[in-house]
Formats: structure tokens, C-alpha cells, sequence
């Protein structure tokens, strides 16, 4: 029985071991389940097998390359082909705009689900965590925005520079409808100025609070004014008259800035490539950046054309990365946590409505974050009520599977979660570990269930007599499976 | 012999005490904290509506004199508010005037943190001000079911820190508790945050797995908020005599009003005021209104100026909401003068947030409030004494 007492000592050692040199020479099956559940999404044992053996160098690259050419799978849903909507208020009355506001929450839903989807099947699923990322970092909400459109439009963005240049992506956000429509870019005119979207360019998306004076807020909302968003093709429009040319002085330096120059003289400030390097350290390192590294990420990230990969490669070969004191110290957002246990027990599913349902009921709707600073993340993801729905997903998956069709001749498990059927070849997954769906593990066996499902080891020690699938949803109810 | 709290309670019952304190101990009491979301509009709140600065400022936001609901010659409520109007009456209703802190910091994320934490503008705290009370005496006195239910999607707010749980659906939350299993220990700070957020989740379900003797008769509003009213009257009437859950953070937004501000606010206030109602029809029926106290609370106000939009941006100082059986009706406090705004147009506060949490620290828990908030704030008169 694994006591609490033995976690502590076993993290504080971890801890200590941090000292050394961390990088493997090879890569271990549990490196890299580290790699590519931090890189992705929790992965399957199939999906381990191929990288194991390689240098961490060569698999960092493969990720890196792999994950900057990858497109879509399915294509997206067919509205977003469509002509785009009729804004709510050219709508003729109140029965109109009800159904329009019916029809915006099913295409948002469609397009979550979508996304999800390629979630699950993405052969890169890196691409996929980047998009999320930026999706968070520039956190836009259809609640506002009001055109599921649009939001797919912003969507393509955040996957067009992924792992690209940060301040390419940083101008075409700024030109971005949705943006525009999201922070009030829109109504922002020479004679009445909306800081709305200056201010949260400076504190949360280049260069975070402290680095930056009020004054610098309004002389950049000056530089930002004239643009619009046509709604009738939802293309962002710049009208030179409602545009302040006048002198304005920004971090200083007085020029007559425009929504390019101002854009660039932000990310010319000190503060700006740290700002961006930390906030990938705690998406895919740890909740406390190293500042050696970090610096060394940020100098990386200017000299080469404020690339992402630059950035991400340094922090993805560095010892920090690799120490032990490192794995399972991150919480599985709600999305990671579905996509990644269906991706992590290979589950097929024929239906991904209840998986779009549960990340909003676990407080991250895609296309709907909570506010502009995004998804807080990390311990806020787990409160009383989350922590419960987050458990009873995975025992409503193994019940499901349990007591389902049965076992079928090639052992295969079927059942049903809500509208959806879900199967598992729980023969084909637990073989490769030496399990069976019908015995009980012995220590050894026990050991390597544990390493394919857990980041840490399993606080509640899995009670004897424990067989098969059983076995399988007792660890995804171990706190430690809330971890990456 | 050795005096017990309720003993001496009991005696100060005798010798005239308010009857808000005879009908509990300190620990029975109840703290509803309801934060207005986004940054509520003030101005447009408690409404100075025979300043004539306000109806120049707000060319097409100002409300007209004929539509305030009057509290005096000079201040009246917005007209959505009515339903709050008998318990003006009453003299329940309690209105904090002109309430903010030096040096604002205009961010939603950084101003609720200082709300919350009860910090000086460049401070930076990690617990909520209520953990703090909890730390400062208030948790050694009673055995708590848990010391702070959250009902809704924010987070935990003042409560960060505390024994709290947050909660979407009181049934929900009992039936799966099964789920969990209490251990405390440490490895990683995120491990030990789940171990404890499961034990938290324990304790709780234990102490709500009684339902009340018999449901409600008070009807509540739909709606998140209304049903956030109704498990929160639902929870401290199932707890009689059960040490209970001591603070409730309800949420209710987003007031973040930059353009076409009139319906919208309208549309809150009136979720306000109802669901405010129904708290009240809701605890009086379980007995516990005159133990309870309500407090309105929010990152800002807004700016004092209507922008081109027909909103409003972010602010500083706003008026906010206190009511219960245990307060003392009234205005309290100054109203920001209109004419003269700070450096960034803004509303200059004429009391700190903090002297209202001082005056629950010291008046309503009796534990030091310089151990909830740093620095010496006089209290508020808005208890009854």
C-alpha cells in the first residue's frame, strides 16, 4: 500500500534531484508519456511505442515539424461555408432574434464538437494544444461576438500560427473581426477612443501588468482607432477618418503610430518575449518558470522571427522539462482530460456531443472562455464540483464498458455513454502490458498499469480482488489521474 | 465554572443586546456574499439623480428624476430595483456610498483580486478575506460543516483559501461525493490541492446530506442566479443546529457595459432585486434572516462619463448593497462629488472596501480586523449596534 508518507518523500526527492543534468540521452516509455501527454493529449501505449529509444533532440524536432504542416482531418462543419449571418440587430423583431440566438449556440456547439474531434484523431496533436493555447491566450467568446463564423475564421488563425510567428499572429489578431467585435476595436474613433482593446494587448497579450503606465493605454488606443468590421462579408475595414493621426508617445517614444507600428513598438519592449515564453512554461512545463531558461527561450524567440517552436524547443530540451520532480505537477484541463482518456485508452466513440457537453460542464467551453485573460487553469480547474464531474466521466465510461453488450469474441467492449456508443479492446490494450480483462495484476503488472495511466504514482492503492476494467477505473479515479 | 459563549450570550440577551444577537452566536451567523460581475455601474446603481453633473455626463444613460425610486432629496434607486424598495422600508437595506480603494487599478482580473484578498492596490495577497477571518479566530470556534459554499461558475473569491466548496447542484453534489476519499497529504502543490479539494468535498457532503424537514414554500426565480438563491436558502435551512456553512458566494453578471448599456443593466438589476427578494422570503421561512447578512460587492464602477457607445467604461468607486435582519437601513457614507473626478475621469471613493470588511470582522465575527485586513480601517455604521 502506497502511503501519503511515501508521496511526500517520493516528491521531495524528485525535488532534489532537479540539481543535475535532466535531458535522458534516450528516451523510456515513461519519458515519453511525459513528452507527448504534455505535447498532446494522455497517450495510448500504441501510441508510445514509436518514439521510444529516440534522443529527446530528434523527437523534440519530429513534434515540432510534424505539428507546424499538419491540416484538419474532417472538414469543418458545413455552416461555416455559409454566408455569414445577419447581425441581431437588423434582425425585424424578437422571435427573429431568439432564433438566431437558437441557431448561433448549435453551430458553436458544432464547431466545438468538431474540433474535438480532430482532437481525438489528430495524428499531431501538438497543432491542436497550440491552437488551444492561443485560443486561451487571445480568449474571444461567441457569447459577444455573436457569429459562430467568425469565431471559426479567429479559429484558423490560432492554427495557421501555431508554432509561427507570435507577432504575425499578434497584427492579424489585431485585424481580426472577431477581436474587433470582442474588445470594442470597432467602435474605437478618433474622437472617442476605447481603450478596450489597447489595454488588453499590454496586460495579457504582450506584456503583462507592471510593464506599461496608463498613459500608454490611451496614447495606444489613439494608434488603434479607424478600424471596423463589416458585417455583411465580416471583413475588418479601416477608415482613415475615424483614425487619431496625430502624434502620440508610447513607452516614451512619440511617433504618429498606426495599429502596425504601435503593435511592433509593444513587442520592442523589454518585457515581451519573457511574457509570451512564461505562459508557455506553465502550459507545458510547470506553474513556475525558470528564469535561466525562460531568458534563454525569450532571446531565442526574438532572434528567430519570434517563432513559437524556437521558444517551445528550448523549453522542450530543457533539464527542467525532464526532471522527475517535473512529471504530474501540471492539471489535465477539462479538454485534455476527455480527449486525453478517450485518446489514452484508445475508446472509439460514435458520437462526441456528451464529450462537448462535459468540458462545459467542467468550465471550458471551447469558443466561449469566461472572460478576456482566458481559462485560469491549473488548480482553479478543480473545485468540489468539477472534481466530482470529472470523476464520474471516467466511471460512467468503465461502467458503460462493464456493463455493456459483454465481452465481445474478439474482446471487444461496448457500451453506451448518453447518445454515444463507446468501444474499448480492452484484450488489445491491456495485452501489451502483460494484463488480462479477466485477471487480477500481480505487482509487476500492477506497476506497469499504473505507469501507462498515472503521471505519479496512484495515492489510493487499487483494493485486492480488482479485475480487468475495474482495475482500469479505480486509477482514473486516483486523484493522481486529474494530473499530467 | 466555565463560561461558554452561549452562555454569555445568553446573559448579554438580558442586558438589551439587538435581537439579531440573541437569536444567534457568532458562529450561526450567515454571510452572503453576492459580487456583481464585470463591474457594476454605479451611478446608474444609487442614482444622484438631482446632481445636475449626472445628467450632463450621461446624455443618454442619465435616468430621469421621475423614474429613480427616491431613498432621499438626492440619491434614488434605479427603477428595476423595486423589488428592494420594502426592505428600504424596513430598514433592512443598508446603502454603502461611494466604495473603493487608492491608487484603482482598472483591470477586472487585478480589481476583483483586490476585492477579494482585501489588499492595497500594489499588493498582492493569495488568500481570500474570508480565509483570513477563518484563520484569525473565527474557525477555532465552531466546528464548521465547511466553512464556504461558492453556488454558480465563479470561482472562489473572498473564499480562496478557505474550507470551501464549490457547489452546481446540492443533490448532485451529495450523491457523488461517493466518488471521493478523504486523505490529506502533500507530493506536488497541484496533487495536494485535489487531496484537499476531496476532502473539503467529505466533510461538506456530510453535513448536507439532511435535507431540510420540509421543502420551501418561497419560489425562486429562474435563472442561474435564482437557483443559486435557492440552494443557498436550501443549505442553511437544512443545517439548523449544525454549526452550518458561515459565508455563500453567489455571482451574478457580466455588468461589463461598454456599449448599449441601459437594457442590459436593466435586465441585471432586476435578476438582482428578485433574486435578492427571494433570499430573503427564503431565509426568513428557515428562520435565519435576522442571523444573515447580504453584502453586494464588485471589481469597480464605471466611468463616470457615458462613452460614445452608450455604455460605459471601467471605473473606480461604486455604491453597493447591504441587507439582513442584523443591518441598520440607511445611507452610509458620502456620494462621490461628480465635479471632481481624478486624473483618468474617474470617481474619487470616499470609503475603503475595507472599512466594510472591518466592520464584519470586528462586529459581525468578533475576531480582530487587523487580522483580516492590513492597516487600521474604521468600521461602518450599517449593523445594528
Amino acid at each position: 500500500m502506497i502511503s501519503v508518507r511515501f508521496l511526500v518523500g517520493w516528491w521531495l526527492a524528485m525535488l532534489l534531484g532537479v540539481a543535475g543534468a535532466q535531458v535522458p540521452e534516450r528516451l523510456s516509455e515513461a519519458d515519453v508519456r511525459h513528452l507527448l501527454g504534455r505535447t498532446g493529449f494522455a497517450p495510448s501505449p500504441a501510441e508510445v511505442a514509436p518514439w521510444v529509444g529516440m534522443t529527446p533532440a530528434a523527437a523534440v524536432d519530429r513534434l515540432l515539424a510534424q505539428a507546424e504542416v499538419a491540416t484538419p482531418r474532417h472538414p469543418a462543419p458545413a455552416f461555416t461555408a455559409e454566408p455569414v449571418h445577419v447581425p441581431y440587430g437588423q434582425l425585424p423583431d424578437e422571435a427573429a432574434r431568439r432564433q438566431a440566438r437558437v441557431r448561433d449556440r448549435a453551430d458553436t456547439r458544432a464547431l466545438s464538437t468538431w474540433w474535438l474531434v480532430e482532437m481525438r484523431e489528430s495524428p499531431t496533436p501538438l497543432t491542436e494544444r497550440m491552437t488551444l493555447f492561443w485560443h486561451n491566450h487571445f480568449a474571444t467568446s461567441e457569447q459577444k461576438v455573436r457569429q459562430p463564423q467568425g469565431m471559426y475564421v479567429q479559429h484558423l488563425l490560432f492554427r495557421r500560427y501555431a508554432l509561427g510567428s507570435f507577432r504575425d499572429l499578434l497584427q492579424a489578431v489585431a485585424r481580426d473581426p472577431a477581436m474587433l467585435v470582442w474588445l470594442d476595436g470597432g467602435s474605437n474613433r478618433a474622437k472617442a477612443p476605447n481603450e478596450n482593446f489597447a489595454r488588453e494587448v499590454m496586460e495579457l497579450f504582450a506584456l503583462g501588468e507592471g510593464h506599461y503606465t496608463e498613459a500608454d493605454v490611451r496614447e495606444a488606443a489613439r494608434a488603434f482607432s479607424g478600424w471596423g468590421v463589416r458585417r455583411t462579408d465580416w471583413q475588418a475595414t479601416f477608415q482613415p477618418r475615424q483614425f487619431d493621426t496625430g502624434p502620440k508617445t508610447l513607452f516614451g517614444v512619440t511617433a504618429r503610430y498606426d495599429m502596425g507600428s504601435a503593435l511592433d513598438h509593444i513587442l520592442a519592449q523589454p518585457a515581451s518575449a519573457r511574457f509570451i515564453v512564461d505562459k508557455l512554461w506553465r502550459e507545458f512545463v510547470s506553474p513556475t518558470p525558470d528564469l535561466r531558461v525562460a531568458g534563454r527561450a525569450a532571446a531565442e524567440l526574438r532572434a528567430n522571427g519570434w517563432r513559437t517552436s524556437a521558444a517551445l524547443r528550448v523549453l522542450l530540451l530543457s533539464d527542467p522539462f525532464w526532471a522527475p520532480a517535473t512529471r504530474g505537477v501540471l492539471v489535465k484541463s477539462p479538454v485534455e482530460l476527455a480527449v486525453g482518456t478517450l485518446r489514452q485508452f484508445d475508446l472509439a466513440l460514435d458520437d462526441f456531443g456528451p464529450v462537448e457537453a462535459l468540458t462545459g460542464r467542467l468550465g471550458q467551453d471551447l469558443f466561449q472562455p469566461p472572460n478576456v485573460k482566458g481559462w485560469t487553469g491549473y488548480t482553479a480547474w478543480i473545485d468540489g464540483a468539477t472534481l466530482l464531474e470529472r470523476k464520474r466521466f471516467t466511471e460512467r465510461v468503465f461502467l458503460a464498458l462493464e456493463n455493456g453488450a459483454g465481452m465481445m469474441a474478439d474482446g471487444a467492449r461496448r457500451g453506451r455513454l448518453g447518445p454515444a456508443r463507446v468501444a474499448f479492446d480492452a484484450g488489445g490494450w491491456l495485452r501489451p502490458l502483460g494484463a488480462w480483462p479477466d485477471r487480477e495484476p500481480d505487482a509487476a503488472t500492477a506497476s506497469r498499469l499504473q505507469a501507462a495511466v498515472l503521471p505519479v504514482p496512484p495515492v489510493n492503492p487499487v483494493p485486492a480482488g480488482t479485475v480487468g476494467l475495474p482495475y482500469l477505473r479505480a486509477m482514473t479515479l486516483d486523484p493522481a489521474y486529474q494530473l499530467k | 465554572m466555565k463560561l461558554h459563549r452561549r452562555h454569555l450570550l445568553s446573559l448579554a440577551a438580558c442586558a438589551g443586546l439587538p435581537g439579531w444577537a440573541r437569536a444567534a452566536s457568532v458562529v450561526d451567523r450567515v454571510l452572503v456574499l453576492v459580487e456583481l460581475k464585470g463591474g457594476n455601474d454605479g451611478l446608474n446603481t444609487v442614482v444622484p439623480y438631482a446632481d445636475p453633473a449626472y445628467a450632463a455626463l450621461r446624455p443618454t444613460l442619465a435616468l430621469k428624476p421621475d423614474v429613480v425610486l427616491p431613498l432621499d432629496e438626492k440619491v434614488g434607486l434605479h427603477p428595476a430595483l423595486a423589488p428592494l424598495m420594502p426592505l428600504w422600508a424596513q430598514g433592512e437595506l443598508a446603502v454603502l456610498q461611494g466604495l473603493g480603494y487608492p491608487s484603482p487599478n482598472l483591470s477586472h482580473f487585478r480589481s476583483i483580486e483586490i476585492w477579494d484578498s482585501a489588499s492595497a492596490s500594489d499588493e498582492y495577497l493569495d488568500d481570500g478575506w474570508v480565509a483570513r477571518a477563518m484563520a484569525a479566530g473565527l474557525r477555532d470556534r465552531a466546528h464548521f460543516t465547511t466553512e464556504g459554499v461558492a453556488l454558480g461558475s465563479a470561482g472562489p473569491g473572498a473564499l480562496r483559501g478557505a474550507r470551501a466548496v464549490a457547489i452546481g447542484n446540492v443533490d448532485a453534489f451529495v450523491a457523488q461525493s461517493r466518488l471521493v476519499r478523504s486523505v490529506d497529504g502533500g507530493g506536488s502543490p497541484a496533487l495536494a490541492h485535489v487531496l484537499r479539494v476531496e476532502s473539503d468535498v467529505m466533510k461538506a457532503a456530510d453535513g448536507l446530506r439532511t435535507p431540510p424537514a420540509t421543502p420551501l414554500a418561497t419560489e425562486f426565480p429562474a435563472g442561474a442566479f435564482g437557483q443559486a438563491v435557492r440552494a443557498t436558502c436550501r443549505i442553511v435551512a437544512g443545517q439548523a443546529g449544525q454549526g452550518g456553512v458561515p459565508v455563500f458566494h453567489l455571482s451574478l453578471g457580466s455588468f461589463d457595459t461598454h456599449q448599449q448599456q441601459a437594457g442590459t443593466h436593466a435586465g441585471l438589476l432586476k435578476q438582482l432585486a428578485e433574486g435578492l427578494v427571494a433570499l430573503r422570503a427564503g431565509l426568513v421561512e428557515a428562520g435565519a434572516w435576522d442571523r444573515t447578512l447580504v453584502l453586494t460587492y464588485s471589481e469597480f464602477g464605471r466611468r463616470a462619463r457615458e462613452n460614445q457607445s452608450r455604455g460605459t467604461d471601467h471605473g473606480t468607486a461604486s455604491s453597493h448593497f447591504a441587507l439582513g435582519g442584523a443591518v441598520k437601513g440607511g445611507l452610509i457614507g458620502t456620494m462621490p462629488e461628480l465635479e471632481r473626478l481624478d486624473a483618468t475621469q474617474n470617481l474619487v471613493h470616499t470609503s475603503d472596501f475595507r472599512q466594510v470588511y472591518a466592520t464584519i470582522a470586528r462586529q459581525w465575527w468578533g475576531v480582530p480586523p487587523e487580522k483580516v485586513i492590513r492597516g487600521r480601517f474604521d468600521p461602518l455604521p450599517f449593523l445594528r449596534a
